[in-house]
């Protein structure tokens, strides 16, 4: 126990935590979303920010990105990656929800059937990254797939530097990209949902499917709305991590997405509002706890987090509110 | 297609059920003859030696693994289905953490029964043992069921009280927890390094151990498959007994049970901690075979493939999921070129499984009896899991 470190740093632990929480938040929009309609908990979504990071290592590979370009280039680089990011993710999400989800839709099937489908999608997901993909695009894409299930490193855009530091916690510029970023697309998706019309399609249906069918709202588009949507906020994630971390793997979902769950359950899963509130906690939490005890806890925290929260207020924070007033 | 894949699936389960009235048809004492032939066959395997079957040994091939060996996992994976059918077939509780309780078993023969592990060193020094002292495989198994029992209680107390696909996921946290605890706590289980030299029923791995050697792997199987027919005969009873009942009513409806008297709660952690102690069985088996044994052996994707074992093969069914045990252990191993692609063949199963024919490939036939209708039920009836 390192309660002098933790206490000591205080200031740069609860940053640290944000920017990360801040990702995990993005993830835990895709969950929240496809939970608050369907009632179900859409296991491939960690896959579908999966796909989104080797969307930009693509990308970027393509485009021949060296490390630290100029800021004029980094910038588009960035702006590249988020649509294609985006674009891939809303992609593989609607994919997602029309071979796997719809045929069970129909069929009126139990939650678990779904949850089963999802597991094996995902498996299928992440096999086709690391073993498929790298044998087939390995002559087209030779640095950026390597041997198939390794990590893959990425060109660092954005050089990490101290913006400033207050007392002495010291805030540098992806940090600070990360979290304004992340914060901003939420805001985005929290106006669309609440202000626009297509929103309010997406909350009646959260509502009460049958009634809003009867006025005329149509289901289906709203499903494949919010699996777009969420997948769209994961596409973001995925740029944001490949910026701050720099590395993907097939397999980096399985934890990921874990932790975004969690931070979505955390804060109410079916709330938009929860999951930023979960994500942030969870990240902040994850980094004192890795500084309490060490670093290689770290995946625990979570977890047992999640037990925790479940056990004690299965409604997380905030409650279900994607459809205001449920019953 | 879609309709043609179905059709030509309708055809062989009606194949399977004709087998299976056939067979019921019989006089006892053909059934029992038969039976017999079939154990028979079973400790046969490892030797299996006649023309025009020899194809099916895994070392057929070339650079194929050890036949006998191949069988003892499939004998042990057929364990840990009939455990994880408890669980998720008949009691209708998605277990995505099978895999804590297989690493529970296989990590307290390793804990307790093999010299190198820090468990052992301490108590030699706490009560001035000799330093090849360790505690005795026989000992070991039933130290690996209470221990297993226990962590299923403890897993089940808090988290049974969750809807379905929240308990999902918190039992696949509860894997990774295991895992990364075993990884985590050098001083406990010595982390990544692992512990070695994991005793078997003749005591630790050494020359002077001639029948269940690390080299020959015949006995461990026959070994292996005496536990599996003794659980089968043991959870058969149990799964008609009054337990059984309850856990299909719990499956079925919780709430209609509950008002029909039966206390969910109750049979639900029953179930929980009968899957853990027969997954941790297992897991022993697994361990002391292997004589070795680290955290990346217990990684969340074996978990997975226990859960696609179950609901592939037909989830609720022994038989069923016996067989879904056998083609995912089996069928990678004899056909190597698609052992690179196993864990993309087994999440395409799923899939294909979950929305073509969610009972699983042999469905249950108590439950095709209870909603009468069968054709209906075998086209659309959802897997109960």
């Amino acid at each position: 126990m390192h309660f002098d470190e933790l206490i000591g740093h205080l200031g740069q632990h609860t940053v640290d935590g944000l920017s990360k929480g801040a990702i995990y938040a993005l993830i835990a929009l895709g969950y929240t979303l496809v939970y608050g309609v369907l009632r179900l908990i859409n296991f491939a979504h960690s896959e579908v920010f999966m796909v989104g990071t080797f969307a930009v290592l693509i990308l970027w590979t393509q485009l021949g990105v060296q490390n630290n370009p100029p800021v004029g280039q980094a910038i588009l680089f960035l702006v590249l990656g988020l649509v294609v990011a985006a674009a891939a993710s809303g992609g593989t999400a609607l994919a997602l929800e029309r071979i796997a989800y719809r045929p069970l839709r129909r069929k009126n099937a139990p939650p678990l059937i779904f949850l089963i489908t999802a597991i094996g999608l995902s498996l299928v997901f992440v096999e086709l990254f690391g073993q498929v993909l790298p044998k087939l695009l390995g002559g087209v894409l030779p640095e950026a797939f390597g041997r198939p299930r390794q990590i893959v490193g990425m060109p660092t855009i954005i050089q990490q530097e101290t913006l400033f530091t207050i007392g002495n916690t010291a805030i540098t510029n992806i940090q600070l990209i990360v979290f304004v970023a992340a914060v901003a697309m939420m805001a985005l998706l929290d106006w669309f949902i609440n202000r626009t019309r297509y929103g309010r399609g997406v909350r009646a249906v959260a509502q009460n499917p049958e009634t809003a069918a009867l006025m005329g709202v149509n289901q289906e588009r709203v499903i494949m709305l919010i699996f777009v949507l969420g997948g769209i906020m994961a596409g973001a994630a995925a740029l944001l991590w490949s910026m701050r971390f720099g590395f993907t793997q097939n397999s980096i979902g399985f934890v990921l997405g874990l932790k975004a769950f969690t931070a979505a359950v955390l804060g109410g899963i079916g709330n938009l509002r929860g999951a930023l509130l979960g994500g942030l906690f969870l990240g902040i939490v994850e980094v004192y706890g890795a500084t309490l005890f060490a670093s290689n806890w770290e995946d625990v925290i979570a977890f047992v987090v999640l037990i925790v929260v479940l056990m004690f207020r299965p409604t997380g924070l905030l409650g279900e509110s994607l459809g205001r007033a449920r019953a | 297609m879609i309709d043609k894949i179905r059709s030509a699936d309708r055809r062989r389960v009606g194949m399977l059920t004709s087998v299976g009235d056939r067979w019921r048809a019989l006089a006892k004492w053909q059934q029992a003859l038969g039976l017999a032939a079939f154990v028979a066959i079973l400790y046969y395997l490892p030797l299996l030696g006649i023309p025009g079957l020899t194809w099916l040994r895994t070392d057929s091939i070339k650079g194929g693994n050890n036949w006998a060996g191949v069988l003892f996992v499939c004998a042990i994976y057929v364990l840990v289905a009939i455990g994880l059918n408890v669980v998720v077939g008949l009691a209708g509780l998605l277990d995505l953490g099978y895999i804590g309780f297989f690493a529970i078993g296989a990590y307290s023969v390793a804990l307790f029964g093999s010299v190198n592990s820090p468990v052992v060193k301490w108590i030699q020094q706490e009560f001035n043992l000799p330093p090849t002292w360790a505690v005795t495989w026989a000992i070991c198994l039933f130290i690996a069921i209470v221990l297993t029992m226990v962590s299923g209680v403890l897993l089940g107390w808090p988290t049974l009280r969750l809807r379905g696909d929240y308990l999902a996921i918190v039992t696949l946290g509860f894997g990774e927890i295991i895992r990364i605890v075993a990884r985590n706590a050098t001083g406990l289980t010595n982390g990544p390094v692992g512990i070695s030299a994991i005793p078997g029923p003749e005591g630790a791995p050494s020359p002077d151990n001639k029948v269940f050697g690390l080299i020959d792997a015949k006995p461990w199987y026959w070994l292996a498959i005496t536990f599996v027919l003794i659980m089968v005969i043991l959870v058969r009873r149990l799964e008609h007994s009054r337990v059984g009942r309850a856990w299909l009513a719990v499956r079925e409806d919780e709430d209609a049970a509950a008002v029909m008297g039966v206390y969910p709660f109750k049979f639900k952690l029953w179930a929980f901690a009968i899957g853990a102690a027969l997954g941790g069985l297992s897991g022993f088996l697994f361990g002391s075979r292997n004589a070795f044994i680290d955290p990346t052996q217990f990684n969340a994707n074996l978990s997975i493939l226990f859960v696609a074992m179950v609901v592939v093969g037909g989830s609720g069914n022994m038989i069923g999921v016996s067989l879904g045990a056998v083609l995912l252990a089996y069928l990678p191993e004899r056909f190597r070129d698609f052992a690179d692609y196993r864990w993309l063949v087994f999440g395409l199963a799923m899939v294909l499984v979950m929305i073509l024919r969610p009972q699983g490939l042999v469905p249950s036939r108590r439950r095709a009896r209870e909603l009468k209708d069968r054709a209906a039920e075998a086209e659309e009836a959802p897997a109960h899991v």
